[in-house]
């Protein structure tokens, strides 16, 4: 229910503005809902000068003060941890202690006797292994009912996620599973009134942020979009408490087979989200062939070439090269887009760039505002040049 | 066999602009589309379809406009349509909207493959299918590019994964949540397929249809609470340079060793 406080109320109409759906209007000076039309997207409590606007919250039922404990999804693949792990690790520290909680790992796959160890040297207090030849390759009802054993068995106050591809999968499948609250591919995560986990995510395509609680069920759930948070530096030797559990699932129950594995990874070449230097294209590139030129910067600077969503749409670049709100999320020290006018799902993907070089023939191109050195001019003509250059000062 | 294709009416959102000042959406103007993302599962199901003899049931919930998105699934090839509409339901997070789903693919009964789009361009949480699935106690193959074989019992699909895909056999009944390759080229129906899909039955159903109580729905059953949302913060500090290519690329130079990036 959204409800308007009378008394803070000025009537000024800033909130029939912001409404989106017509769900307000003025009755003389008192704003008054639509509960017909409202959508409780909470814009207008965003929008209301004197604050006179709230949603209310049903009472808090579950007993949430028994759950303790930050929890991170340790995703390993052949006994390889995912970045993400590590950034979720160095957030899910600042939570944990600004809580005054422990900060766990939870790490489930076949021979990991050596990632303990890791995880603890990037701040897991605690780590909870499953392993077993089952857990080998991830499996949706494998990992599921692993996990959610581990949480009915030791209540987390706050369980955190990568948005990788097993992240997105695996989360929602527990969340239904056990009946909890999840928030996806958030980019902020802090803690609210001493005790609530506020997730921010992008929605819209970008367009709109928007902050979520989950009040009332435990653990709070989240996945995190890589390459957003810090990664730590690790402090070698640290030490942690290891609850080795066991864990018995009927390979029958596991109702799906890995029939074939297919890398789509060229050999030495880095993943985009790995890179440090993304020298990116877009539709201005005008053919896949031309993205030589962008190739030929990329190897001065030992860069790695992004694109953006059009390119993939045409068929000149792999999805696995694509930035943005439904590709890859990169956090490089540069990157350097060259043709790409820019939009909104686009720039979400490379906010967290140390530095931005835009190259556009349209001055008005949404990407300069977004960039730190915006150059207006024909990548055509810019590419080749700066390519002799760089090259020029390599060999000198 | 019986497929049932879950769909969602969206704004375009690559139409959508803010305004910066209320930090609000412009609504107005902005087209109302069939989620890519289904559009590409519809057209996954009726791809096997032309393999094996199915009837495609298209499902969605959402306001009485939404209708639209439906006769646009009846245009391209879905046999019939289902509408959840109900004030009940407004303001349901993930975890609320793929139990009304649930409960009306359990209503419709007997479906053999679950096809939903891998996420809605809206808001993207990539949630509701995988929620589905469970609350459906179906096995799921997210991220899902291609059905290579549907067998009695398996369906044989291509996935992508963080570095590259997989080839995976799934049990049947399953749920599919589609990711749309770069190859998709949407089907446009013609006027003898919009004719033809009037023909077609389009059901209304509401909370009367699905059972379960007003507090099981709508934001009253939402785990999740949307406390505010606001415009993202640009970085907007952009030193402009429109110079002569040589001049250009100097300056680019200048850039780069300023940054330490180049020696």
């Amino acid at each position: 229910m959204i409800v308007v406080d009378g008394d803070k109320c000025t009537g000024c109409g800033v909130c029939v503005k912001a409404c989106s759906f017509d769900a307000l209007e003025l009755v003389g000076k008192l704003a008054v809902f639509d509960d017909g039309k409202c959508t409780y997207c909470g814009v207008c409590i965003s929008a209301c000068p004197t604050d006179a606007i709230d949603m209310e919250r049903k009472p808090q039922t579950a007993d949430v003060s028994a759950y303790k404990g930050i929890w991170v999804f340790a995703e390993q693949n052949g006994g390889k941890l995912k970045n993400v792990v590590f950034e979720l690790l160095g957030k899910g520290k600042e939570i944990a202690e600004e809580l005054g909680e422990p900060l766990c790992a939870v790490l489930l796959g076949n021979k990991l006797e050596d990632l303990p160890k890791v995880l603890a040297s990037y701040g897991a207090d605690k780590v909870y292994m499953i392993d077993g030849e089952v857990f080998d390759k991830y499996s949706t009802d494998g990992y599921k009912s692993a996990i959610s054993m581990l949480i009915t068995k030791y209540k987390p106050n706050i369980l955190l996620f990568g948005a990788t591809h097993v992240g997105r999968d695996l989360a929602p499948t527990v969340a239904a599973h056990l009946g909890l609250g999840l928030t996806a591919d958030c980019t902020g995560l802090s803690i609210v009134e001493d005790k609530y986990l506020l997730q921010t995510r992008p929605a819209f395509g970008g367009n709109l942020m928007a902050d979520i609680l989950t009040p009332d069920t435990r653990p709070q759930m989240a996945t995190v979009r890589p390459n957003v948070m810090k990664r730590p530096e690790p402090e070698e030797g640290r030490e942690c408490e290891l609850v080795s559990e066991e864990f018995e699932i009927n390979p029958r129950n596991i109702r799906t087979e890995i029939l074939e594995v297919i890398t789509g990874m060229v050999e030495g070449e880095k993943p985009v989200e790995e890179a440090d230097i993304i020298i990116s294209g877009g539709r201005g590139v005008g053919a896949p062939e031309n993205f030589d030129m962008l190739k030929a910067v990329a190897r001065s600077l030992k860069g790695t070439i992004g694109c953006s969503r059009p390119v993939v749409e045409l068929g000149w670049m792999p999805k696995s090269r694509q930035v943005g709100q439904s590709g890859k999320t990169v956090s490089p020290t540069l990157y350097m887009a060259c043709g790409i006018s820019g939009a909104i799902q686009h720039r979400v993907g490379i906010r967290n760039s140390d530095i931005i070089i835009a190259i556009n023939k349209d001055r008005e191109a949404p990407i300069f505002e977004l960039a730190n050195l915006g150059v207006i001019g024909d990548i055509f003509k810019i590419l080749p040049l700066l390519a002799q250059e760089l090259s020029k000062r390599l060999s000198e | 066999m019986k497929f049932v294709v879950c769909v969602k009416q969206v704004p375009d959102t690559t139409e959508v602009e803010v305004n910066k000042e209320t930090g609000t959406i412009i609504r107005e103007g902005v087209p109302s589309i069939l989620n890519p993302f289904d559009e590409f599962a519809l057209n996954v199901a009726l791809k096997v379809k032309e393999k094996v003899d199915a009837h495609i049931v298209a499902l969605s919930m959402g306001p009485p406009q939404a209708e639209q998105a439906l006769k646009k699934c009846l245009a391209i090839g879905a046999d019939e349509a289902i509408l959840l509409s109900d004030r009940a339901f407004a303001g349901s997070d993930t975890w609320v909207t793929s139990l009304v789903l649930a409960r009306a693919v359990r209503k419709i009964g007997d479906a053999d493959i679950i096809f939903c789009g891998q996420q809605a361009i809206d808001g993207d949480t990539a949630q509701v299918g995988p929620e589905m699935a469970q609350h459906l106690g179906l096995p799921q193959v997210t991220y899902m590019e291609e059905v290579e074989e549907v067998g009695k019992s398996n369906v044989i699909c291509r996935k992508e994964t963080d570095d590259g895909y997989i080839r995976i056999k799934c049990k049947l009944p399953a749920l599919l949540a589609c990711l749309a390759t770069s190859d998709f080229e949407p089907r446009i129906p013609n006027i003898r397929d919009i004719f033809r899909a009037k023909k077609k039955p389009l059901h209304q159903w509401n909370m009367g249809d699905i059972g379960g109580g007003l507090e099981e729905y709508g934001l009253e059953g939402s785990a999740t609470q949307v406390i505010k949302s606001y415009a993202p913060s640009e970085r907007g500090d952009c030193v402009m340079v429109d110079e002569p290519p040589e001049a250009a690329v100097k300056k680019i130079l200048e850039f780069l060793s300023d940054q330490g990036v180049i020696g």
